[in-house]
């Protein structure tokens, strides 16, 4: 599709962004004495229903699905979607795996508004039918039931099932013509290797664990990240310095928690680009990504109030903003 | 009157005017699309980008007015009538610079106003400077309407 056909929606998107949470808001917020203040200074930003009633949860969890409804009344193509709802259509397949096959008593664990209905899914795993799905979907959730139901080994059933959803989403940016997705991709695909190199050194898990769960990506050499892996966190970081990634070894070195904000932060600097583009579906993207971004600061910021921790132990797990 | 040399002088005419239409056409055209994105989701700025989305709207009366200038001298509302295949041709590049830049200036403005409508969606008070950034595009096709009113007007001398 022409990158024209998308500017009345990105015109549209450029009007919401107006609303997003900046890095001032995000200081103020942190600022604040308490979880009710917050939730306080969001509804005044207009998040939420408006009611004193709704929890912090609730309203996070309304304000994503209010996003994903937003962004889906901009386009009439919902294939331009593909990118971000395969890992919520794979998270759906995971959850409904486990509950029905392990019994997971767990409420809320599903997205809406995907493709596959949940219930759908349950039935469908429940008489191991998976013929409605994609080919790709359906071989890996035939597996991962097997494998959860022989060896209960609930985290296989996982990696099995993660590895699945990057697989799908660097099909979905080989696939595409946008330059943004295929950006989003390759960087999805590398914080998503190097995340699992950087917890299985630190768990000491095996190559083969690693081969399952890792994907080929551009700019890493899966067997090379392995091997260094496998050697631990301080090969890790010499492999990482070695091809150049300076900075993520500074973040792996100075906490978890400055390695997970790396990792986000990774993405919203390859996004942060659509901030001056006018065409093309990359902005529309960028906003939900941003507004999921703004939605796991504010939890981040809202539990370090109800834990009542030190303003600076909070900021330093606070992502960068779009805006 | 030379027929060929007529059919060249009224091509002229008719690509100033439909070039030059068709640049302003998309320009407007997708102007119009960003600025029906920002009204529906603030009504409030409709006068300002309604001013940015007519800005690309220059190029289709441009155009317009040398085919109008052209038919008034060569014989068609007016004017003396072009005798041989090389006075068509003459008229036909008379009207060229209009036509070639209108269309593309008209395409590359709207564009520009496209990206000024959604600098005006997130700031705006900065209307003022959001009007410039397209406003530099209008300049060449200003140069090309000067350039072809010139011809239009001076081009007889070598018939």
């Amino acid at each position: 599709m022409a990158d024209t056909a998308y500017t009345y929606a990105v015109a549209r998107v450029r009007a919401k962004e107006v609303f997003l949470l900046s890095n001032a808001d995000i200081e103020q917020l942190i600022a604040l004495k308490t979880e009710e203040n917050c939730l306080a200074f969001l509804r005044e930003k207009g998040w939420g229903n408006g009611s004193l009633e709704e929890s912090a949860d609730e309203m996070l969890s309304n304000e994503m699905t209010k996003a994903w409804r937003e962004a889906k009344d901009l386009v009439m193509d919902r294939s331009v979607f593909d990118v971000l709802m395969a890992p919520r259509e794979y998270h759906n397949l995971k959850a409904a795996i486990k509950k029905v096959c392990a019994g997971d008593k767990a409420e809320n664990i599903f997205f809406d508004d995907t493709l596959y209905n949940p219930d759908e899914l349950m039935i469908m795993i429940a008489k191991r039918k998976f013929d409605k799905l994609p080919k790709e979907m359906a071989e890996v959730a035939s597996v991962a039931v097997e494998t959860l139901l022989q060896t209960k080994d609930g985290q296989m059933c996982d990696i099995l099932i993660d590895r699945a959803t990057l697989e799908a989403i660097a099909k979905i940016g080989e696939n595409s013509s946008s330059a943004f997705v295929k950006e989003y991709v390759k960087d999805t695909l590398m914080v998503a290797d190097i995340r699992i190199a950087v917890r299985s050194a630190k768990t000491g898990k095996s190559k083969m664990f690693m081969d399952k769960a890792m994907v080929e990506c551009e700019g890493i050499k899966k067997k090379d990240l392995i091997d260094a892996a496998v050697s631990g966190i301080t090969g890790v970081c010499d492999y990482l310095e070695k091809i150049g990634k300076t900075e993520i070894v500074e973040a792996i070195k100075e906490s978890p928690s400055a390695f997970e904000k790396w990792c986000d932060n990774k993405i919203m600097d390859t996004i942060m680009s659509q901030k001056y583009n006018s065409f093309s579906e990359g902005p529309i993207l960028a906003y939900i990504l941003a507004k999921e971004n703004e939605i796991k600061t504010v939890r981040v910021i809202l539990t370090g109030k109800v834990n009542e921790l030190d303003e600076d132990f909070i900021r330093e797990r606070v992502r960068k903003m779009y805006v | 009157m030379n027929e060929l040399g007529m059919f060249f002088a009224i091509l002229g005419m008719a690509l100033a005017a439909i070039l030059g239409g068709i640049g302003s056409a998309v320009g407007v055209g997708l102007a119009g699309q960003a600025a029906a994105g920002v009204v529906t989701e603030d009504p409030s700025k409709f006068s300002k980008v309604l001013i940015l989305q007519l800005l690309p709207g220059t190029q289709g009366i441009y155009g317009f007015l040398i085919a109008f200038l052209a038919m008034s001298q060569f014989g068609i509302l007016g004017g003396t009538p072009v005798t041989s295949t090389k006075d068509g041709l003459i008229v036909l590049a008379a009207c060229l610079p209009i036509a070639i830049v209108g269309l593309l200036s008209g395409i590359y403005q709207g564009k520009t106003a496209v990206s000024s409508i959604g600098l005006v969606s997130k700031k705006p008070e900065q209307f003022g400077k959001s009007l410039l950034f397209p406003a530099m595009v209008e300049t060449y096709a200003i140069l090309a309407l000067l350039i072809s009113i010139l011809a239009v007007f001076n081009v007889g001398k070598f018939f």
